[in-house]
């Protein structure tokens, strides 16, 4: 029997992807470099960073075009992991900020 | 039921790949604690090296690059073997592990190099909340690699065919995660010092 799987995208939306993610990577770096970002460098680091992990995810794992329980499967876990990550940055320095007094 | 066949569960969706996106979600939360464990610790060293001081950033620049365009040879791998150009497949399979393989070998050198720095896993905290961190994704780096290799030489063998695209779709969701993770680690890791 022959292994089914879902609908995908074209060869040229792989490529256009590829140069995008590229060329997001391109602007990561030029905007680590250039002095004048330093003040927004985190927030403009993390929403290319996002754009890039949701364009890997949607298009080359299939995301957008699957089945939606994947994306549950996916997502639920991924929101967990985020949860977690941002709450223990806030209990760290909430810890730290009681003990210093700042 | 014969190796390589379908099997759907009540929801219709494949039970091998249903597995795999939860698989994947574990590893979500395995990645999440250790970023999270990365940046609670992150600038709290009290001796060096310190990250702005031993990290290069055009070097994992091109690391970040080779497994992006792995990604690319990666989807392009499955393609080939969905419409059943085997031929194709082989290649782009082998140049997604070669790929793979060059960024571990990136990997082991910068590693090497930092603890010719003088960064060690015990040096400070920054070194054992990187080397864990990196480390992880390194580990999963060489299984994606010589599970890429594997279906490659299956393929070589005449026993990889069109048939067993969920195979390769599944190899595929395996090693884009590994990119994503990367995505992650370049930013949080490297670029926000």
């Amino acid at each position: 029997m022959t292994e089914q799987t879902g609908a995908h995208a074209t060869t040229g939306t792989y490529l256009r992807i590829a140069a995008i993610l590229v060329m997001i990577t391109l602007i990561e770096v030029g905007v680590f470099y250039v002095p004048a970002f330093q003040s927004v460098l985190v927030p403009v680091l993390l929403v290319l960073s996002a754009v890039k992990f949701t364009l890997v995810v949607m298009f080359y794992m299939h995301l957008k075009f699957d089945n939606r329980f994947f994306a549950f499967l996916f997502g639920g876990p991924l929101l967990l992991g985020f949860a977690v990550v941002v709450s223990l940055l806030l209990i760290f320095y909430g810890a730290i900020r009681l003990r210093t007094g700042m | 039921m014969t190796h390589g066949s379908t099997h759907a569960t009540s929801m219709g969706v494949d039970n091998r790949k249903m597995a795999f996106w939860a698989f994947i979600g574990s590893e979500c939360l395995l990645f999440g604690s250790l970023i999270a464990t990365y940046l609670v610790y992150k600038g709290r060293s009290l001796v060096g090296p310190y990250p702005h001081e031993i990290l290069n950033i055009p070097f994992t620049s091109f690391s970040t690059f080779d497994l992006l365009m792995s990604s690319l040879a990666m989807v392009l791998a499955l393609a080939a073997v969905q419409r059943g150009d085997m031929k194709q497949g082989k290649l782009w399979l082998f140049v997604t592990a070669l790929l793979g393989l060059i960024f571990l070998g990136g990997q082991f050198w910068e590693f090497s190099h930092f603890v010719h720095e003088g960064l060690g896993l015990t040096t400070n905290l920054f070194g054992s909340t990187f080397y864990v961190l990196t480390g992880t994704h390194g580990a999963h780096v060489t299984v994606g690699v010589i599970w890429l290799l594997t279906l490659w030489i299956q393929a070589l063998r005449g026993k990889l065919g069109p048939q067993n695209a969920l195979t390769v779709e599944i190899t595929g969701l395996y090693w884009h995660f590994v990119d994503v993770v990367w995505i992650v680690i370049f930013t949080v890791v490297y670029l926000i010092q």
